[in-house]
């Protein structure tokens, strides 16, 4: 693969209902601080990438609404429908197949939608909609599968909240930092069984943008540039009843390419820094097991050993992870963002020393139907 | 560098108004089979897909991780890509650039539309801002009408050099047995149509129809062993540049294809469109468009369409044949439609037209357009670009 890299990242603090802006101006945000955190100008942005969903929007073609926002006006420019990290993976193709430069941009308002609705129509709308499965309900599914198949404890995810609202404390623009206890978690309110309110992710405001260019544009920014070594993406069978929900498959199949491509073999010893798609606190040692950084039903322990946690050998969600801040579609944006300030060595209160290999991590559909996986270095 | 890529198989279904007989993903996987077998190749050959369409009209969330039964995505990368009108051309060049990058072989594109399961009006009403453009343009055809209107004051064209249009497509569509209207008509049978929005009559426009597209694309090394004719991807260019459809100049050209198009044509050596390009398969979602927008593609000079066409330079065994498939106005599965253009322009290089085939294609253009005015434009030949 042509040597290509992120040269600058910008994201919105995010926070629970941004009143005083439309998606549009949170586009234009993230757009103009992208490019001021590379010190390109618009000239240099060959083409964009926007990402957004016609259900979160409440708007059909939900593109139209951001195109000139990203300073997109009069250049090549596509939509990806789906969680940031596939809108980058998108436009670092585009770069690999010939432009210079690609800018992705992502947005969302949760706070504009009913996310009970939307996620509901993810399901098969005769046999599975009727049901009122939504995000929610089928994560709790997905939970108890979990528990069932390694004889996880609840305790054992709310470890993860507990980990992730305290890193959260070291990020400037995570929607809840919070000091909590496991007892805490097990307290909260039940949302759907196993899962409390503390097991799950916020409902968030927020937008992000990376700009990722060749060696040129590379030379051009005033940015260390966070080298793209790997990425992969795959997705695997619809219907709930059709898959082992406890069985990452696709996460599998997806990291293995990315791995490949980045030559890496041994993933607990080669990443420093990972930055996982956490919507609730279970999904972390899930997908861990499916990266392949621990052993399948390993992940839960992963905390306890000091491995996860940030003075561990591979802290796992230092930014607080989704679960502090969960901006749909943009939340895998943000991912690959806090993966680049670690190899920068930018990341403030929350940097991990030396990080020199990060992992970021993004899913699509009902219970991480569908993954992204990518492998970025701070050496070429 | 960019890898060469090329088109290597085509597949649709027989479009119509309306599939009781299959859900979405089942008209998905009958595309995508009819592609797989158009180029030999099985699923298991397929690195990865690109799959679009609009979500509100069948409101499914996530299409692509929904589809995958269908689209044959189970344990492959799949992502969505949607874009409106162009959502197909959008796809299309999403999976060029798959290939281009290097990281893919061969990979599936697919558009489709139920519109037997949607209203869609209702649905292209949330397209425009809700506050500013959602009373004054709802819809499809209020500015498409607009337009028309600054098209007919510009260039004196009248209501039947449209229609001439409708009737040259229309009449195309007789040879396509892939095409949803299949009847022929005449300038007076679209004259006498009830007047939705003056002036576009409901002959002018195209219909809502239900239909899914696929199409096989895969890099230079691969592509010749899959298909004997492959057709090679020249250029593709983009302009989605407005967000307000009180931003579009209705008395000026339609800035988003001239643009693009020039983009396109630059850098696929097209100097002089109809000389150069063999057929064109271009997205005119109502016969106005056949006149204003070939236009701004240079097909003719500013306010000449209506003579142009007229005289028979786009009909099939003219100077350049436009829309040999029947076009939009016979066939609208939206989100399959700008996929079907480039489908149909591929067929044609690949010389696998039957009865709609122009003889001796090198170059082909098709158009995509949708969203607030934007266009898309794909150049493909019989020859390997650069």
């Amino acid at each position: 693969m042509e040597k290509i890299a992120i040269v600058g990242v910008a994201q919105t603090t995010y926070e629970r209902r941004k009143k005083d802006k439309t998606y549009h101006d949170l586009v234009y945000e993230v757009t103009v601080a992208a490019l001021q955190d590379s010190g390109l100008t618009l000239a240099d942005i060959d083409n964009v990438i926007t990402v957004s969903n016609d259900f979160l929007d409440g708007r059909t073609i939900s593109s139209m609404a951001v195109g000139e926002a990203a300073g997109a006006h009069n250049k090549n420019i596509s939509t990806v429908e789906g969680d940031g990290t596939f809108g980058a993976f998108y436009g670092a193709m585009r770069v690999l197949g010939g432009f210079r430069s690609t800018l992705v941009v992502a947005h969302s308002k949760g706070s504009e939608g009913s996310s009970r609705f939307i996620t509901n129509a993810m399901f098969d709308p005769i046999y599975q909609r009727p049901l009122g499965l939504d995000s929610l309900s089928s994560s709790a599914l997905q939970a108890n599968a979990y528990m069932a198949k390694f004889g996880i404890a609840e305790e054992d995810f709310a470890k993860v909240s507990v980990k992730n609202h305290g890193n959260a404390k070291n990020n400037p623009y995570a929607q809840l930092p919070m000091n909590i206890t496991v007892d805490d978690v097990m307290r909260s309110k039940k949302i759907a069984d196993p899962l409390k309110l503390l097991d799950c992710s916020p409902i968030s405001d927020g937008a992000a943008a990376v700009i990722i260019g060749n060696e040129e544009i590379v030379e051009k920014s005033k940015t260390r540039p966070a080298w793209i070594k790997g990425i992969g993406h795959c997705s695997e069978e619809y219907f709930l009843g059709d898959r082992d929900l406890a069985d990452p498959r696709a996460l599998r199949n997806a990291a293995e390419r990315a791995y490949a491509m980045a030559g890496i073999s041994s993933p607990l010893e080669q990443i420093n820094v990972a930055e996982v798609y956490d919507a609730f606190s279970y999904m972390e040692p899930l997908w861990l097991e499916g990266l392949g950084i621990c052993k399948p039903g390993h992940g839960h322990k992963m905390i306890e050993q000091g491995i996860t946690t940030m003075d561990g050998s591979l802290p796992v969600n230092p930014s607080g992870g989704v679960l502090s801040a969960h901006p749909i579609l943009v939340a895998g944006l943000a991912r690959i963002i806090e993966a680049t300030l670690q190899l920068r060595g930018e990341a403030g209160a929350r940097q991990v020393d030396g990080a020199g290999t990060a992992l970021a991590h993004g899913i699509n559909g009902p219970c991480g139907q569908s993954h992204c996986v990518w492998i970025l270095g701070a050496e070429v | 560098m960019a890898r060469r890529v090329a088109i290597v198989g085509t597949g649709q279904t027989d479009h119509c108004s309306h599939r009781p007989d299959v859900d979405g993903r089942e008209m998905i996987h009958e595309a995508v089979i009819r592609a797989l077998d158009d180029c030999e190749l099985t699923i298991r050959d397929i690195d990865a897909i690109v799959i679009g369409n609009m979500d509100h009209f069948e409101s499914i969330n996530y299409v692509d991780t929904w589809s995958v039964e269908g689209s044959g995505g189970v344990m492959k990368p799949i992502m969505k890509i949607t874009t409106g009108g162009t959502t197909g051309t959008s796809v299309a060049i999403a999976a060029y650039y798959h290939v281009a990058s290097g990281l893919f072989d061969r990979v599936l594109a697919i558009g489709w539309e139920k519109n037997s399961e949607s209203d869609t009006t209702a649905a292209i009403i949330t397209c425009s801002d809700p506050i500013w453009d959602r009373f004054s343009y709802s819809g499809a055809i209020p500015s498409l009408a607009t337009e028309a209107v600054g098209y007919m004051n510009r260039s004196g064209a009248t209501q039947e050099d449209a229609a001439r249009v409708a009737v040259r497509d229309r009449t195309h569509a007789l040879n396509n047995p892939h095409a949803h209207l299949r009847k022929p008509i005449t300038v007076q049978d679209v004259m006498d149509s009830p007047m939705l929005a003056y002036p576009i009559k409901l002959l002018d426009v195209c219909p809502r129809t239900d239909g899914a597209c696929a199409v096989v694309f895969a890099a230079e090394g691969t592509a010749e062993k899959i298909a004997p004719k492959p057709a090679w991807i020249k250029s593709c260019a983009v302009r989605h540049s407005i967000t307000w459809f009180g931003d579009f100049d209705f008395n000026a050209g339609l800035m988003s294809l001239q643009r693009a198009a020039k983009e396109a044509f630059d850098r696929a050596g097209i100097k002089n469109p109809v000389e150069d390009l063999d057929v064109a398969e271009l997205y005119l979602p109502y016969s106005y468009a056949g006149l204003k927008w070939i236009e701004d593609l240079g097909f003719c000079g500013p306010g000449e369409a209506p003579e142009f066409v007229g005289e028979g330079n786009t009909d099939m065994g003219g100077k350049i044949p436009i829309n040999p498939s029947g076009g939009v106005i016979s066939t609208n599965c939206i989100g399959a439609t700008a996929l079907i253009r480039v489908a149909e322009a591929a067929i044609q290089v690949m010389g696998k037209g039957g009865k709609r085939q122009v003889p001796d294609v090198v170059n082909a253009l098709a158009t995509g357009f949708g969203g607030c005015f934007w266009s898309d434009v794909v150049v493909m030949s019989t020859q390997r670009p650069y």
